[in-house]
C-alpha cells in the first residue's frame, strides 16, 4: 500500500513537473527576454552560408541589445535566439521549425538559409501563425503561394537583373536611341534561381518593347557556353545577360574573352561570389554583377549608422568580411526590433501585423513589404568590374562612379 | 528555325561551329581512350572516369597557382594521376577486376560519389579556373575565331592517341597489354604478371585522365562535380567507336563534339544533352541492325 502511494506520487510529481516544463515552453517571453528561433545550416552543403547567415543575427542581437534591447509596454526587453543546426537538409527545417514552435514555444522565426530550406519551413510557420521573416530565400515562389506569416528582406530572384535592362534603356535614352529597338541576348542555367531571373528580364523587356533575339537554357551539366555565344555574336545583341551561378559567371567571363565576344552591356548574377574580378583580371573588366548590398551604399540606420559602419564592425567580431548574406540577416532582426515597438505586444498576430506595415530604413537598405511580404524597396545593386574592384553603378543614386559604356572588350 | 535560317546565312557561323565542336570533341576523346583501354582490357567500366578528368583539373589549378605554367602542368597532372591510379588499382579496383560487371560498376560508381565528396571537403565548391596565357586566333577577318588552348587540347589528343598506339604495338608492357586482353589466363600461363598489367593499364587511364582535367581547367573551369559529362559521353564514345580502335574512338568523339555543338546552337543549349542521347540510340539501334545483317551474311 505504502509503496503504491510512493508510486502515486512519484507519478504525480513528474505530472506536476512535465506541466511546469510545458507551461515554461508556452512562454515566447522569459522574464525581460524575448526568444527568436531559427533553424541554420551550421552543416552540410550549405555550412558557410549558414554561419554567415547565423553571424549576421547574432550581431543584431547583439548591437539591439547593447542599445538597450526593444521596448514593449514601457519595458524594455533583451532578444535571444534559440538555434538548431539544419544539416543543409529541407525535411530537417521543417522538422525543426515544428519543434522551435511546438516544443520550445517560440514564437517569432528568423530564416532558414536558402529557397529550398525557406520553402519547406513557411508552410510550418503558416500553420502555426507564426511570424517569420527571412533575409536568405529569393525564390519567386515563396510569394505565390498566399503566405500572410512569411516577409523577406531581400529582392527576390526575379529582380537580379531587372536593373541591368533598365541600366540599358537608360543608357540607350542618353545616347538618343528609343529602348525599344534594343535587343537582348540571354542564357540561364535550367534552375529554378535562374529561371526566376529570366521571368523578370522578360517582363522588363515586354514593358519596354525590347527584342529578346537569344533565349538559351544551359543544362546544369554543360560546362561550355561556345554555341550559345556563336549565336551572340551573329545577332549582336546590346546587352548579354547570364545567370548560371558561379559556373556561369566564370564561364561567361573566360569565354567571352576568349571567343571575343563584343557586346556593349554584359551582365551577370553571382560574379561577386564567384570572384571573377579577384581571379580573372582584366578578362573581367566592364562585366556587371548583380548584388544584394554593398557595404559602399549610402543607407543608413539608428543600430549600425552606414552601411560601411556594419561593415567594419562585422569584420572585428568575426574577422572576416561582411557577405551580403550576413547583411540581409542581420536586417531580418532590425525588422523585428521595430515591429515589436510598434506593435507594443508579443502577441504573434499584433506583431504580424506591425510586420506587414514597416516602412523602415536600415543600413541594408529600405524595407517595406508588399501584401505578399516581400521587400519592394530596395533595389538589387549593379557592379561594374573595374580594375579589378567592384564599383557600384547602379541603381544611379547610390552609384559610386558612372558606367563604362559601351563595355571595352579587354586585349 | 530562326536558328537554321541564320546558319544558312552565314556559313561562317557553321565554320565557327564546327571548329569549336571538333576541338571540344577531342578533349572527350581524351577520356574515351582511358575507358576503351580499361574496358577491353580489364572487362570493367570506369564509373570513375569524370572524376579522375576531375582530380586532372584540381592537379592543374594547383601548379598553376604555385606559378607553374597550366601547359607545363598538363603532364605534371598526368604523372599524379598516374600515381593516383596506381595506388587506386592496388587499393581497390584490383577487389572488382575479375568480378561480375555490375560489382566492378557498383564499386566505381561509389568511388566516383567518394571522389567527389572529398573534392568538395578538401577543395571547396568554388569554381576554378587556370590561365593558359594563350591569346586567340582570329580567323576571316575575325568572324571566326579559335582560342589556342583548344589547339594546344586537339594537339595533345592526337599525340596522345598516337604514344597509345605506339605504347601498345612496340613496348613490352604494351604487348603484355595486348596479351591480356586477348586472354588473361593464356597470358598468365605465358608467364605475363596479368596483376601488374591491370595495374599499368588502370594508372595509364588515370594519367590521360589526368592530363585532360589539366585542359579542361584551362580551356573551361573545374569544380568538384565537373565529372559526370565526361563518365557519360566518353560512354558514349566507346560505345559507338568499339575498344580496340584508337583511331575510331578520336573519330568518334570530334563528331559527337561536331554534333552536339550544332544541336545546341540550332535547336538551343537546352536541348544540347537531349540531341547527344538520342543520337546515341539511334546509332545503337542502327549497329543492331546492320551486326544482324553481317550475322546472316556469315551463317
Amino acid at each position: 500500500m505504502r509503496k503504491r502511494i510512493a508510486v502515486g506520487s512519484a507519478l504525480l510529481a513528474g505530472a506536476a513537473l512535465l506541466a511546469l516544463l510545458a507551461s515554461g515552453a508556452d512562454a515566447k517571453v522569459e522574464g525581460d527576454t524575448v526568444v527568436l528561433g531559427a533553424a541554420v545550416s551550421l552543416t552540410g552543403k550549405y555550412s558557410v552560408n549558414g554561419k554567415n547567415t547565423k553571424d549576421g543575427y547574432d550581431l543584431a542581437v547583439k548591437r539591439i541589445n547593447e542599445m538597450g534591447g526593444v521596448k514593449v509596454g514601457g519595458k524594455a526587453y533583451q532578444l535571444k535566439v534559440l538555434y538548431y543546426d539544419d544539416e543543409s537538409t529541407p525535411a530537417r527545417g521543417a522538422q525543426l521549425a515544428e519543434r522551435l514552435i511546438g516544443q520550445d514555444g517560440v514564437k517569432f522565426l528568423l530564416g532558414a538559409y536558402s529557397s529550398g530550406l525557406t520553402k519547406a519551413i513557411a508552410p510550418v510557420t503558416e500553420k502555426y501563425k507564426v511570424p517569420q521573416v527571412e533575409g536568405n530565400g529569393a525564390a519567386r515562389e515563396l510569394f505565390t503561394q498566399g503566405y500572410k506569416y512569411l516577409f523577406a528582406v531581400l529582392s527576390t530572384s526575379d529582380y537580379y537583373l531587372r536593373d541591368a535592362v533598365n541600366l540599358a534603356a537608360e543608357v540607350a535614352k542618353e545616347h538618343g536611341r528609343d529602348p525599344k529597338t534594343l535587343k537582348i541576348a540571354m542564357a540561364f542555367e535550367n534552375d529554378p534561381f535562374s529561371l526566376d531571373v529570366r521571368d523578370g528580364i522578360l517582363e522588363d523587356a515586354r514593358r519596354y518593347g525590347m527584342h529578346v533575339a537569344v533565349d538559351d537554357k544551359l543544362p546544369p551539366e554543360i560546362n561550355d557556353m561556345a554555341a550559345t555565344l556563336t549565336k551572340v555574336r551573329a545577332l549582336k545583341p546590346d546587352m548579354l545577360l547570364v545567370s548560371g551561378h558561379e559556373k556561369g559567371a566564370t564561364l561567361l567571363v573566360r569565354q567571352t574573352a576568349e571567343m571575343k565576344i563584343d557586346v556593349p552591356i554584359v551582365a551577370a548574377t553571382h560574379c561577386d561570389s564567384a570572384k571573377i574580378a579577384e581571379t580573372m583580371g582584366k578578362l573581367a573588366e566592364g562585366i556587371l554583377c548583380a548584388s544584394q548590398w554593398d557595404r559602399k551604399l549610402t543607407y543608413k540606420d539608428k543600430w549600425f549608422g552606414s552601411a560601411e559602419d556594419y561593415a567594419q564592425l562585422f569584420e572585428k567580431e568575426f574577422k572576416y568580411p561582411a557577405p551580403y548574406q550576413a547583411a540581409e540577416s542581420t536586417a531580418s532582426v532590425l525588422v523585428f526590433a521595430d515591429a515589436f515597438a510598434r506593435a507594443g505586444s508579443f502577441e504573434p498576430d499584433k506583431v504580424r501585423d506591425a510586420i506587414a506595415s514597416t516602412d523602415l530604413m536600415t543600413f541594408y537598405g529600405p524595407i517595406k513589404f508588399d501584401a505578399t511580404g516581400k521587400n519592394v524597396a530596395k533595389p538589387m545593386v549593379l557592379y561594374q568590374v573595374r580594375d579589378g574592384d567592384y564599383k557600384v553603378v547602379a541603381p544611379t543614386r547610390w552609384a559610386e562612379v558612372k558606367l563604362v559604356w559601351p563595355r571595352k572588350l579587354p586585349q | 528555325m530562326d536558328n537554321l535560317r541564320l546558319l544558312i546565312d552565314a556559313p561562317l557561323l557553321g565554320v565557327q561551329l564546327l571548329l569549336d565542336g571538333i576541338l571540344i570533341g577531342a578533349i572527350f576523346a581524351l577520356s574515351a581512350y582511358g575507358m576503351a583501354l580499361v574496358w577491353g582490357v580489364m572487362g570493367l567500366i570506369n564509373v570513375a572516369q569524370g572524376e579522375l578528368v576531375m582530380l586532372g583539373g584540381y592537379a592543374a589549378f594547383f601548379l598553376y597557382r604555385a606559378g607553374i605554367h597550366p601547359l607545363f602542368a598538363v603532364p605534371l597532372a598526368g604523372a599524379a594521376l598516374f600515381l593516383f591510379g596506381w595506388v587506386l588499382y592496388r587499393s581497390v579496383i584490383f577487389r572488382v577486376v575479375d568480378k561480375d560487371l555490375f560489382i566492378s560498376i557498383l564499386a566505381t560508381f561509389g568511388l566516383s560519389i567518394l571522389l567527389q565528396q572529398l573534392a568538395n571537403t578538401l577543395f571547396g565548391a568554388d569554381v576554378r579556373t587556370a590561365e593558359s596565357g594563350l591569346g586567340t586566333l582570329f580567323l576571316f577577318g575575325g568572324a571566326v575565331t579559335v582560342s589556342q588552348i583548344k589547339l594546344v587540347a586537339f594537339a595533345a589528343a592526337l599525340l596522345t592517341g598516337a604514344f597509345l598506339v605506339l605504347f601498345l604495338r612496340r613496348t613490352r608492357m604494351g604487348q603484355a597489354i595486348r596479351a591480356t586482353a586477348q586472354n588473361a589466363r593464356a597470358a598468365r600461363v605465358m608467364g605475363v604478371d596479368t596483376g601488374a598489367v591491370y595495374a599499368w593499364t588502370f594508372a595509364l587511364n588515370a594519367a590521360i585522365c589526368g592530363a585532360s582535367g589539366a585542359l579542361v581547367a584551362m580551356t573551361w573551369v573545374v569544380h568538384p562535380y565537373l565529372g559526370l559529362p565526361y563518365t557519360v559521353r566518353s560512354f558514349m564514345i566507346v560505345i559507338v567507336a568499339g575498344m580496340g580502335n584508337v583511331a575510331a574512338v578520336l573519330g568518334a568523339a570530334l563528331g559527337l563534339g561536331a554534333a552536339e555543338n550544332f544541336a545546341g546552337f540550332i535547336f538551343g543549349a537546352e536541348y544540347q544533352a537531349a540531341f547527344v542521347f538520342l543520337l546515341l540510340v539511334a546509332i545503337l539501334v542502327w549497329r543492331r541492325f546492320w551486326l544482324a545483317r553481317e550475322r546472316k551474311v556469315l551463317r
